[in-house]
């Protein structure tokens, strides 16, 4: 698999492909999307990235370590339902906010926070499978 | 909120600032956290005078009040008295960890865990719900392993915390069950409502079941024959523990069930059978074992599990005079216990040794101990004017009857109370009379810290005496009533009153100081039949927990045998079996679909799935198979868009790509043959297994299919995934909006599954490990 082409190409595909990912998880709440397939998309160009040119470059660019990413996004996910308790509706109910900036009107929700929960949840964890698995067959 | 029920939460509040506290006071902090036990004892006294007129209070904070389960308290004249003795004894046993641990670097850590078990255990007698009552129940078993097992660098106080955690924690699932019983039989999920429903339990055909259940969780929590053993072992604690463990908790709680339970599951014959029989024989049995010890800490344990005994004898005698003995007896016995456990540690801490043989003429030396040693042991043996006399009187004017069975019960209790008086004369007399002799450290009386729980318990157990007429009316009537479920006025005094009990009282007198001047050859006869007998409960126990490991390594040798193939043929095997037969006998077996025109792209996709399955089969080696499994996947994809899913058809293209690229790594890292080299008969029989498998699947989904549809949901869905979630993607709307809470729990699997997954990954296989190396 370690063909010069696929070496030099692999690194542009992931970042393509972690970009198209946010784009995915964004666009979810009313397109085919969100933080699950957006998760899986990214923890894919991950792994390409890993099997082209090794795991070391792959846990350099990500700095943190992957399973310490699903434990922020799980953390953000919880974090998520917390405003509702404020607002004294069930806990995880969406809550919406429209500002204005300049002349657009931005869409902001605790559904998002909590959809970006799952997204980190889903790469951090995968990711951090592939990775593992990768590195064992290097050594 | 209800002041009480803040002040029933102040010690887990103490117990998060011990430690704290201590690392910057020392052993001072310990006068500022007992505030927090007696502030709860004094503002329990202010209940005294409305129970005592016959007043019950509820108070309580809803938890799941769908499930009957609330956090509620019931305040009557027995949760009352023994949240006193609990506060109270608390107060003083926490001035004495101070005294006792001074310096210790886990001090403050120990005066914590004490304090959350002090909270348990005024959860345990003030709780109202069952639920409650459980949670605080398991929570005493919790916090005693905690306390027990504090001096965790030695085996043996690993093992008696693990053996009382076994015991009492075993009896806990039995309290559970028999809560549940008595919610399912009455209805209530309040101790107050369930005790007005005697008759309805009585009559219960369950009334056996939860009959035994209690009992099985009070007899193991008060170390009831044959449960015993994990009590003297719980020795191994530091004093303070056996001091407050042994007085008014831990071990009082399982009496405290028998008593709290008794109006309602009382009064039968059963009741009045198992009670008295198991309670005699554990206060014979009991004190026999008391007399072989020589440690000081073990001849009172011993004669704890004999009291013990004999509160559940008088529980279940079945007379009111003998529930006013065992309230009278239950009071008395935790301020000597109390007192008594408190004097064993300041003689060992002051003159290095428990052993009663190494000890003596300590009197001098220890004069404010020798007198709180005294007092407590004249109590403890049954003398007057102590409340341990009052005690013994009321126990024989209750059970001195004239039939057969009475009769027999009060030999076996003048016995137990001669041998106890034998005990109690024995640590109080022998270490301070006599020879002085040369102890490891130099003796000398121990700080106040030390000196003023027993001395003040002790103090207790004469005032009580003389005040008796006091005592009956806060204490004792209010007590009695609740037990008996009807109003009971004590009466006894401090006067003699020439008859049967003071007969008895002198009889069990004489026959104990004829035991006490052959001290030693009794303890040398008994230590000559125990070793004739060889074996124990405590040996049980061991076998047991040796029994059950033997088993599960079995079992888990069997099951986790390590073959991947055993796994996926069993699963596949009971999955497939499991549908075809609930299928084949709920009569719902689908009908062959009718062929419906597929279209030629539909036609075409069935196709390229087909060709994927034939791959599969046909592949050289496991990497093609892997892939040609992805041909699979990427056409049932293709089906999902077809039918108006991207999302769906998206997940199921990144699933197929990425379980493809994990296959594939961890086949590499498995040393597998390249090609299939399994004979013809393996191969078929797995062909048989996949087959039975696929086709379950196949006419499950067929069956699921052929049901009306039920649109309710997808209806609901649409019409408010836009109004209410802001969202046309309904798909997305469902996994964060509406199902949010179960994509919280999902995703947490999902981490937690990864988090295993990399630990496994990690485990490097058993390679000889060279020397140096790593």
């Amino acid at each position: 698999m370690n063909t010069i082409i696929f070496r030099t190409f692999a690194p542009y595909l992931t970042a393509l492909m972690v970009l198209f990912s946010v784009f995915i998880l964004l666009r979810g709440h009313n397109d085919p999307g969100g933080g699950f397939i957006g998760g899986l998309l990214a923890a894919s160009a991950f792994a390409i990235y890993g099997i082209a040119n090794g795991v070391t470059p792959v846990r350099r660019a990500i700095y943190f370590h992957p399973i310490s990413l699903a434990g922020f996004g799980l953390f953000i996910a919880t974090l998520a339902g917390l405003p509702s308790i404020l607002a004294q509706v069930p806990f995880l109910t969406g809550l919406w906010v429209y500002p204005k900036i300049g002349s657009v009107e931005l869409a902001l929700s605790t559904t998002l926070i909590f959809d970006i929960g799952v997204y980190f949840v889903v790469v951090g964890t995968i990711t951090s499978i592939a990775l593992a698995l990768e590195e064992r067959l290097e050594d | 909120m209800n002041q009480t029920i803040l002040l029933l939460l102040l010690p887990f509040l103490a117990a998060l600032i011990a430690p704290a506290l201590v690392r910057v006071l020392g052993e001072k902090a310990a006068w500022l956290l007992a505030l927090a036990p007696a502030t709860i004892f004094t503002h329990l006294t202010g209940y005294l005078a409305p129970v005592a007129a016959g007043e019950k209070f509820t108070m309580g904070l809803q938890w799941v009040p769908s499930l009957g389960a609330n956090l509620s308290f019931y305040i009557d004249g027995l949760s009352l008295t023994f949240g006193l003795l609990i506060s109270g004894i608390g107060t003083l046993i926490i001035l004495y960890a101070g005294g006792y641990l001074k310096g210790h670097p886990q001090q403050g850590r120990f005066i914590g865990f004490l304090f959350l078990f002090m909270g348990s255990m005024l959860g345990v007698v003030m709780a109202d719900n069952l639920i409650a009552l459980f949670v605080y129940w398991e929570l005493t078993s919790i916090t005693s392993f905690l306390l027990i097992g504090f001096d965790h660098n030695r085996e043996a106080s690993r093992r008696a915390a693990v053996q009382a955690l076994v015991v009492t924690g075993g009896g806990g699932l039995a309290l559970l069950a028999g809560v549940i019983v008595l919610n399912l039989i009455t209805g209530n999920t309040e101790l107050s409502l369930v005790l007005n429903s005697g008759d309805v339990i009585r009559e219960s055909p369950f009334y056996l079941l939860a009959f035994w259940l209690i009992i099985a969780a009070a007899f193991t929590k008060s170390a009831q024959f044959p449960f015993h053993f994990w009590l003297p072992n719980a020795m191994e604690a530091p004093t303070p523990v056996s001091a407050y463990l042994h007085s008014a908790t831990m071990v009082k709680a399982g009496v405290y069930l028998l008593m709290r339970t008794n109006p309602v599951l009382g009064d039968t014959a059963i009741w009045q059978t198992v009670l008295p029989l198991f309670g005699t024989v554990t206060l014979v049995i009991g004190t026999l074992l008391a007399i072989r010890q020589t440690d000081l800490k073990l001849m009172l344990a011993y004669t704890t599990v004999a009291s013990l005994g004999l509160l559940v004898m008088l529980t279940g005698f079945g007379s009111e005079k003998a529930i006013e003995a065992a309230v009278y007896y239950l009071v008395a016995h935790a301020l000597f216990k109390g007192a008594l456990f408190m004097v064993a540690g300041l003689i060992d801490h002051e003159a290095g040794t428990r052993d009663v043989r190494k000890l003596g003429g300590l009197r001098k030396a220890m004069p404010i101990t020798f007198f709180a040693a005294a007092l407590a042991g004249l109590s403890m043996a049954g003398l007057p004017p102590f409340i341990g006399f009052m005690a013994k009187e009321e126990i024989y004017y209750a059970i001195a009857k004239p039939d057969a069975w009475s009769v027999a019960i009060t030999v076996f209790t003048i016995f137990g109370n001669a041998l106890m008086l034998v005990i109690g004369a024995a640590v109080a007399i022998l270490p301070f009379f006599g020879q002085k002799v040369e102890t490891p450290k130099h003796a000398h009386e121990g700080p106040i810290l030390l000196w003023l729980g027993p001395v003040v318990l002790s103090i207790c157990g004469v005032v009580s005496a003389i005040f008796a007429s006091a005592t009956n009316l806060l204490f004792i009537s209010p007590m009695a009533s609740a037990v008996a479920g009807d109003s009971v006025y004590a009466k006894a005094a401090i006067v003699f009153h020439l008859g049967v009990p003071l007969t008895l009282s002198v009889v069990t007198i004489a026959l104990g100081c004829l035991i006490f001047w052959k001290l030693e050859k009794a303890r040398f006869a008994m230590a000559y039949i125990l070793r004739k007998i060889g074996w124990g409960p405590d040996h049980g126990f061991d076998q047991f927990i040796a029994g059950t490991v033997g088993l599960s390594t079995k079992i888990t040798r069997i099951i986790q045998n390590g073959r991947m193939e055993a796994y996926m043929t069993t699963v596949f095997l009971v999955f497939g079996i499991a549908v075809w037969s609930s299928l084949y006998i709920f009569d719902e077996l689908p009908n062959w679909p009718r062929p419906s025109g597929l279209s030629f792209y539909e036609t075409g996709i069935f196709l390229l799935a087909f060709v994927g399955l034939l791959a599969i089969i046909y592949a050289e080696d496991r990497l093609t198979a892997i892939i040609s499994l992805g041909i699979q996947g990427f056409a049932v994809a293709l089906i999902f868009i077809l039918f108006g899913a991207p999302d769906l058809a998206f997940t199921q293209f990144m699933v197929e790509t990425l379980s493809v690229v994990i296959l594939a790594l961890v086949m590499t890292r498995l040393t597998l043959h390249k090609t299939d080299h399994r004979p013809f008969y393996e191969k078929s029989f797995d062909f048989a297994v996949a087959l039975t498998a696929g086709s379950a699947f196949t006419a499950l989904l067929l069956a699921v299919v052929q049901v009306a549809f039920n649109p309710a949901l997808s209806e609901f869905f649409a019409a408010y995934s836009r109004t209410i979630a802001h969202g046309r993607n309904i798909v997305n709307v469902i996994i964060v909006d509406f199902r949010g809470v179960d994509t919280l729990g999902e995703i947490a699997v999902v981490m937690i599954a990864g988090l295993g997954i990399i630990a496994l990954i990690r485990i490097k296989g058993r390679q000889p490990r060279v020397e140096g190396d790593q």
